[in-house]
Parts: structure tokens; C-alpha cells; sequence
């Protein structure tokens, strides 16, 4: 392979800049509406008690957030509400100046209590409220000494706080309605983002309109939004059809080959790296998983190479990377991938060495259970692979798919071999990255089981490692050691493919499908 | 009459009941957590005190009968608890999506008779000739054919034809007819046509054992034509085991739409239950069953009133 995967990502992320730059460059129209599809509904409409995309693409336009990544420049974190901040020399708080003059929906000025009022609801959540990331804001302390400004003081050092802060799921509400309801957010919309709410058709569309009270005077473009809840396989149809004209998260090679052989001539397309990938979990609490050999040799088996160049063109799999995607600032460089178990190039090699750890493990005749999901974009072909891969070194799989809740309890109960999950988060910092790579005893999402507290203080150390290169030398360090030791092993990362109609400029694809769906740059030109 | 249609209805009470009873427990045997489902939708590392509180939160750490005795208690306010996904009450997540699905079960009857009827005359009347063959073969191929299948055929004709697709969303009839019936009419014309094909074959084999019943040949004998034989004498004697049919069929489409609501994008009830069976939203599914289950009760009712109408002889009491 001449080029190589990582190539590939940076030529990819490339057009995609230049690509935007174009959009960018012409003069926004105002008016439109944007249709667009979500394939999945969020259950309610709170997006602290939130985990999925299938609320951020409907909801995120109704709301401001602190700081927020900057869609043209990922993983830079701009202002929103906040006007400026500083930094304690420090680094144990953060001083915010707020936007003056911001208003909700229904006219109420938005003031720092908002925003303390919000975090203080993420971090200690009264009785009955749904916080799904409480523990990692456990270290933040919020203050409002005056309307215009925020403080977050850190009780531990933290890194990547301003990362943290801009989460997608941290929407700003009201501390007045808070107080009367702090569930108000489930049931109701009331922010100050680019777009106020209309209907919710329950199963069927969720809709928006300009609000014309937002802080970014000028914006948003659009005159509103209509988000229809689809099914996947409704996705293409429903392009090609003229019912919608984009969709968000993002669509497999065949979507993609299927929407430019119906219409060419009217479509964007980006592609890049995505924050995602499928990984192979060990459950170490089973023979012979518990043996790194074992682990290591499994991993070594799989040509991940070879797996990108055939598994892209049928399915969202390409990257090969560790436990930090590929070509983001903190992950392992190729040439001290490929030194680790797994990733090396020459795979006849490596299957050769896999053979002999498993002699030396004295497993002979291996034979388990690979237990996935029955959904069949990535999950089928990602385990169909693996399980040829171990063919080769004479291991027996059986695949055992599983619809997604029988799935995830009998992970989450260890009752498995070997298992395939992925990994998912907004952002691409470390602290987010390595939750499922912990002991139980760390992190609820620890599901090799393993009580390697070693792995626990490298990612405790790095959490607290607030300068950037000295975190770094410690997140590939730890990443090296994780690799190494195989609790979980990255099968591959998937690569992110937007097709929209032509008509729609100032969307920028970042690497996670979560992020810049606030709608406020979007603008339509039918022509 | 009345006190025999009151007497169906007050047996429709304990058919319930046994339905309720009978789904609450059966249901639980089901693996898998709603909260973990919702929670760790998108693989987060969601603590085991959050979803312990949520689980609580929805009253789903209470002990199975006092969850049971919940559910029962409700029942006579027709109150169906609140959906375990969407906090939103059982009941009002149904009337959300009744009314398309009792449209598209009501197009695709009226399809269904539109076709059945005179091609399954036909058939009959002239057994074992070309026509027969043909419609035999148009009804098998109704048969055969998914109904989801044509489903997806219609869309690709659609698109490859004229590069459009309806409308997502339900707009009422009486509020745009036409866009009502753009969405509609797909979905009931493909589930219309297997109806249609069950409803033909029961048509000519029915027809076919009434024409040769004494007195239809004495009727022949005497000299009457055959179209007043059929119209008059045949028709309507061949008719109990069709309205049959299309009574059960017709229930069956209320809640047995789901791949064909998913292909065209349909927010009815099939697609409704086969999410919260995804989910395992055990309150939504109870009051779907017990929905389905009340339709079909009723549905059947009203097959028995139709066959005292088209014969006199079945005495309604």
C-alpha cells in the first residue's frame, strides 16, 4: 500500500477544509428551511440526561452553550455564550466573561446564574434528574460572583477542561425555570440558541425557526429547520426522493456510491476520520483471556492493513489507530504503532509470532464465542473479518449476534468471550477516549473485566497533567501499555461520510457527529 | 340483539383482563433493560448509581406485584402508565398513531373488496378457464409476494420513475386530502394486494361450493339466469367466509404493518411496537397488546353482526 491510512485521513481532511473554505467564501443567503433526517429519536429532550446523537441533531439548534469546538478548525474551542476567559496561572480556575445582552426564547436575559444554575445541575443533580456525565465534572466548582461572569474553580488539577466544558450535551437553561422544575428540560425547549422551538411530531419530525433575538447578530441563515426521524435504510431514498437533503451522522461507501449515481451533479460530499471505532473487548475474567499471551496473539492475528484496504469499501471501517484516533495530535505516530502487537505491516509475520504465543500459552484448538450486535453497519463485516482472521491461526469462532439490550447485558454482566464494541464520544481527549480501557473499579464501561491498576493511575496521571506535551508523552505511554497488555484491543476506526444536497454551505464536517449542529452558519442557495 | 351485542361486550371485560394479566408477566420474562438501553444508547460510560436512580425513577426497582397491582389499578381509568422510553402516557403514544394505522388498514380493506370480490366471481364463474388461471395466478403472486417487498418496489418505481417520494408525516384526510392520500395510498396498496389475494382465493373456493348447492342447480334448472343466480342466491351465501377473512385480516393490519410502516416511513402502530419491543419499554408494549387485543375483539364482534345481516337465518342471540 503506497499511501498509507493516515495519508489517506489527512488528504480526506484536507479536501474537506478546502471544501469549506469555498462555502465559506460566498456571501451567505438568508431564508429556507433545511430538512435534513436523524436516524434515531432522542427519548426526551434533556440534553444533560443525554447520550445520543438522535438529540443533538433535532435539539442543539434551540441551544447556547459555554464555549463551543470550532467546526472549521476541530479541536479549537471558540466562545458561545462566553465572550473571553482566562486561565489561572495555575491552572486551577477558569475565569468566564459572559456576552452581555443574550436572551432566552421567551425574552428573559440569560445571566451567569444561567449557567451555574445549568452546571451545578450536571454536577449534583437534584433528585429525579438524569446526569449522565456528572463524574466527569466531579472536580468543577461553579461560581457567579456578578451576571456577566462565570468561575469554574477545579478542586483537582484537570486537563482539557475547556474540551470538557464544550460538550455538546452541556446546554445553558434557565436557572428561574429551573428552580420552579429542574426537570423542565425533558419535556420542554427554552434556549437561547440560534433557533426556537415549533413542534415535535413525535416519530415523525421535529421542527425549528429562526429566533431573531440571537446574540450573533445576522445569524442564524436559515428561516428555520425540520429534522424527520427516519428510519437508515430511509435515508438514501429519502435524499434522492426530495423529502430531505442531508443527514448528519453519517452514510456507508455503498449510501454514498448509490446517492452519486442518482445525483451527481447536486451533491456535497465530506469525508474524514470519525471519533469512533469497533474494538475487540477480552473478558479476562474467562480462561485463556486472562493470559496476555493469548490476548496479544488474538490481536496479532488480525491483519488490520489489509482489513482497512477491504473492509472501506463496504463498510464505514478504515483507520487503523490505537486507543487515540489516527492522526489526532495525542495518538501514537504509524512508526511506533506498527512496533506494537497487532499493527504490524508484515502480517504473515505476525500471525507466525501469534501461533507461537499460543503454544507458549499452551492454548491448542482455541475455540469461543465472538458475541456483537445484530446491527449490521459496522458490527457484521467488522466480526466477519475477525473471525476469518483467527481462522488463519487455526482459532474456531462462533459469531453470536444479539439484538442491542440482550447485547448490553450480557456485556455488561461479563457474560461473554470476546466481545465487539465500539467507542464513542464528542471529543477526542484522552480522559473520554480510555473509559472502556479501565478496571470496573474505574470506569462502569470497564468491561474486560481486568484489575490492572496499573492502567487506572497512567489514566489518573494524565487527567491531572494539565501541560499539553508532558500529557501527551503520558497518553502514549499509556496507550503503548494498553496496546500491549490487550484487555481491549481497536479493531478499526471509521471514517465519516456526509452526502448533502449542493444547495447547503456552512456546515463543516467535524470528526465526531456530535458536534457543530447548532445550524447557526447553515445557509441555503438553491441554485 | 342489544342484549346479545351487550353480552359480547361485557365478555370483552375478562378477555382483557386474562390478556392484561396473562402479557404483564410474560413480558418480564423478556431480557434486557430499558434503562440501560436509553442510557448507554451511545456507548457512555453511564455509572451504575445513575441508571440504579433512573430504574427507581420509573418505579422499576418496586417488587413485581406492587408494579402488577399498579397496572391493574389503572386499568379500569383506562390509565396505561407511562411509557418507560418517553415518560409520555401509554395512551396518548397510541392515539398518536392510531389514526394512520386504522387509515392505511381501512384503504387496504376497501382495495382489498374492490379486487377480491369481482375477481374472485369471475374465477369461479368460469372455473378452469384462462381467466381463472390468470387470476389464480395474480392471487398466488399476492401470496408469495412480501408485502413489504412491494412495498420497496413501489418506492424504487417511484424514484427511478419520477424521482419522488411522499411526504414524511401524517396529515389528517380532512385536513389535505390529497397529501393524505399521497402517503397513504402506497403503503395501502401494497398491503391492499396480499389482503386483496387471500380474500380472492377465499371468494372463488366459497362461490365454487355454493354453486354447487341444490338451490343453485334448481335455480338453474328452472331457468334463471346465471347473473341473477349470482346477484340474488350465490353471492351472498359466499360471502360469511369473506367477510370472515377481511374481519381478521383487517385487525391484523392495525398492528401487523411493521415492515411496511418502517419501509414507507410510516408512523403507525406496527413501527410503534417494534420499537418498544427493541427497547423493552414493557408499560408501551402491555398497552399495545392490550389495544391490539381490544381491536381484535371488537373487529370479530362486528363480523358476527354482519353475518346476521347477510343471513337471515343466524339468529343473533
Amino acid at each position: 500500500m503506497k499511501r498509507t491510512v493516515l495519508g489517506m485521513a489527512a488528504a480526506a481532511t484536507l479536501a474537506l477544509a478546502m471544501g469549506s473554505g469555498l462555502a465559506f467564501a460566498q456571501t451567505p443567503k438568508k431564508g429556507g428551511t433545511l430538512n435534513f433526517s436523524v436516524v434515531a429519536e432522542p427519548p426526551n429532550y434533556d440534553c444533560h440526561g443525554s447520550t445520543t446523537f438522535a438529540l443533538i441533531h433535532p435539539i442543539a439548534p434551540h441551544y447556547s452553550l459555554l464555549v463551543k469546538f470550532d467546526g472549521k478548525d476541530y479541536p479549537k474551542v471558540v466562545p458561545d455564550l462566553a465572550e473571553s476567559w482566562s486561565v489561572a496561572p495555575d491552572g486551577m480556575s477558569y475565569t468566564f466573561k459572559l456576552r452581555r445582552g443574550v436572551k432566552f426564547h421567551d425574552g428573559s436575559p440569560l445571566t451567569s446564574e444561567d449557567i451555574k444554575a445549568s452546571y451545578d445541575r450536571i454536577i449534583s443533580p437534584p433528585q429525579g434528574v438524569v446526569s449522565i456525565r456528572k463524574a466527569y465534572y466531579s472536580d468543577l466548582d461553579v461560581s457567579a460572583p456578578d451576571p456577566a461572569t462565570v468561575v469554574f474553580k477545579l478542586k483537582n488539577p484537570m486537563a482539557g477542561v475547556l474540551e470538557a466544558l464544550a460538550s455538546p450535551y452541556n446546554c445553558i437553561y434557565s436557572a428561574a425555570k429551573l428552580k420552579q422544575n429542574p426537570r423542565y428540560p425533558e419535556t420542554e425547549i427554552l434556549g437561547s440558541g440560534p433557533f426556537t422551538f415549533v413542534e415535535h411530531v413525535k416519530g415523525t419530525s421535529w421542527s425549528g425557526k429562526r429566533f431573531d433575538d440571537y446574540y450573533d447578530k445576522g445569524k442564524p441563515y436559515l428561516d428555520g429547520y425540520k429534522a424527520f426521524f427516519v428510519k437508515s435504510n430511509g435515508v438514501v431514498p429519502g435524499i434522492i426522493g426530495g423529502q430531505f437533503d442531508a443527514e448528519f451522522r453519517g452514510r456507508n461507501p455503498q449510501e454514498k456510491a448509490q446517492l452519486l449515481d442518482k445525483m451527481k451533479d447536486n451533491l456535497s460530499v465530506f469525508e474524514g476520520t470519525w471519533v469512533n471505532n469497533l474494538m475487540l473487548v477480552f473478558n479476562t475474567t474467562r480462561k485463556p483471556f486472562d493470559d496476555v499471551r493469548v490476548r496479544q496473539a488474538l490481536s496479532m492475528a488480525i491483519d488490520r492493513w489489509g482489513g482497512s484496504e477491504a473492509l472501506s469499501k463496504i463498510s464505514i471501517l478504515k483507520f487503523v489507530g490505537g486507543v487515540m484516533r489516527p492522526g489526532y495530535a495525542m495518538s501514537l505516530p504509524e512508526a511506533e504503532l506498527v512496533k506494537l502487537p497487532g499493527y504490524a505491516k508484515d502480517i504473515n509475520k505476525s500471525r507466525d509470532a501469534a501461533k507461537k504465543l499460543l503454544e507458549q500459552a499452551g492454548v491448542k484448538d482455541l475455540k469461543f464465542k465472538l458475541l456483537n450486535r445484530n446491527i449490521a453497519e459496522p458490527y457484521t463485516p467488522a466480526a466477519i473479518y475477525a473471525v476469518d482472521q483467527w481462522r488463519r491461526v487455526g482459532v474456531t469462532t462462533e459469531h453470536e449476534q444479539l439484538e442491542t439490550k440482550l447485547y448490553q447485558d450480557r456485556v455488561a454482566a461479563g457474560d461473554f468471550d470476546v466481545a465487539i464494541e465500539f467507542q464513542a464520544d464528542f471529543m477526542d481527549d484522552p480522559t473520554a477516549q480510555f473509559s472502556k480501557f479501565l478496571t470496573k473499579k474505574l470506569s462502569p464501561s470497564g468491561y474486560s473485566g481486568h484489575t490492572d491498576s496499573k492502567i487506572d493511575e497512567m489514566y489518573e496521571k494524565q487527567r491531572r497533567t494539565i501541560d499539553v506535551a508532558e500529557r501527551t508523552k503520558l497518553v502514549r505511554e499509556m496507550e503503548r501499555y494498553a496496546l500491549t497488555q490487550a484487555y481491549n484491543v481497536p479493531l478499526l476506526w471509521w471514517q465519516r461520510i456526509i452526502v448533502i444536497n449542493k444547495k447547503i454551505h456552512g456546515w463543516y464536517m467535524t470528526p465526531s457527529h456530535y458536534l457543530w449542529q447548532d445550524l447557526s452558519t447553515v445557509w441555503l442557495d438553491p441554485q | 340483539m342489544f342484549w346479545y351485542l351487550l353480552r359480547r361486550l361485557i365478555l370483552v371485560i375478562p378477555t382483557l383482563i386474562g390478556v392484561a394479566i396473562a402479557v404483564f408477566f410474560l413480558i418480564r420474562v423478556m431480557p434486557g433493560d430499558v434503562v440501560v438501553v436509553k442510557l448507554r444508547a451511545d456507548g457512555a460510560a453511564v455509572s451504575e448509581e445513575t441508571i440504579e436512580a433512573e430504574r427507581k425513577r420509573l418505579g422499576l426497582d418496586k417488587p413485581l406485584y406492587q408494579q402488577f397491582a399498579d397496572y391493574m389499578i389503572g386499568l379500569p381509568r383506562l390509565d396505561l402508565g407511562k411509557s418507560l422510553w418517553t415518560g409520555e402516557p401509554v395512551t396518548k403514544e397510541i392515539a398518536l398513531r392510531a389514526p394512520v394505522s386504522f387509515q392505511i388498514a381501512i384503504m387496504a380493506g376497501v382495495i382489498a373488496i374492490l379486487i377480491a370480490i369481482p375477481l374472485g366471481t369471475l374465477s369461479a364463474l368460469y372455473r378452469d378457464s384462462w381467466i381463472d388461471h390468470g387470476i389464480r395466478v395474480v392471487a398466488v403472486s399476492g401470496l408469495a409476494i412480501p408485502s413489504f417487498w412491494l412495498g420497496m418496489l413501489i418506492i424504487l418505481g417511484l424514484l427511478s420513475l419520477f424521482n419522488w417520494l411522499p411526504k414524511i408525516g401524517y396529515v389528517p384526510l380532512w385536513e389535505d386530502p390529497i397529501t393524505n392520500l399521497s402517503v397513504t395510498i402506497w403503503p395501502a396498496a401494497s398491503v391492499g394486494y396480499r389482503y386483496a389475494a387471500v380474500a380472492t382465493r377465499m371468494m372463488r373456493s366459497s362461490l365454487l361450493e355454493v354453486m354447487r348447492e341444490d338451490y343453485i342447480r334448481t335455480a338453474r334448472a328452472k331457468g334463471v339466469w346465471t347473473r341473477l343466480i349470482m346477484r340474488r342466491h350465490a353471492l351472498r351465501n359466499a360471502m360469511l367466509p369473506v367477510v370472515t377473512v377481511i374481519g381478521l385480516e383487517f385487525a391484523f393490519l392495525i398492528g401487523g404493518l411493521v415492515v411496511t410502516e418502517q419501509v414507507f416511513n410510516i408512523n403507525g402502530i406496527g413501527k410503534l411496537f417494534v420499537d418498544a419491543t427493541a427497547r423493552g419499554d414493557f408499560n408501551l408494549i402491555q398497552g399495545l397488546v392490550l389495544f391490539i387485543a381490544t381491536c381484535f375483539i371488537l373487529i370479530n364482534l362486528a363480523v358476527d353482526l354482519l353475518y346476521g345481516w347477510l343471513d337471515p337465518r343466524i339468529r343473533l342471540n
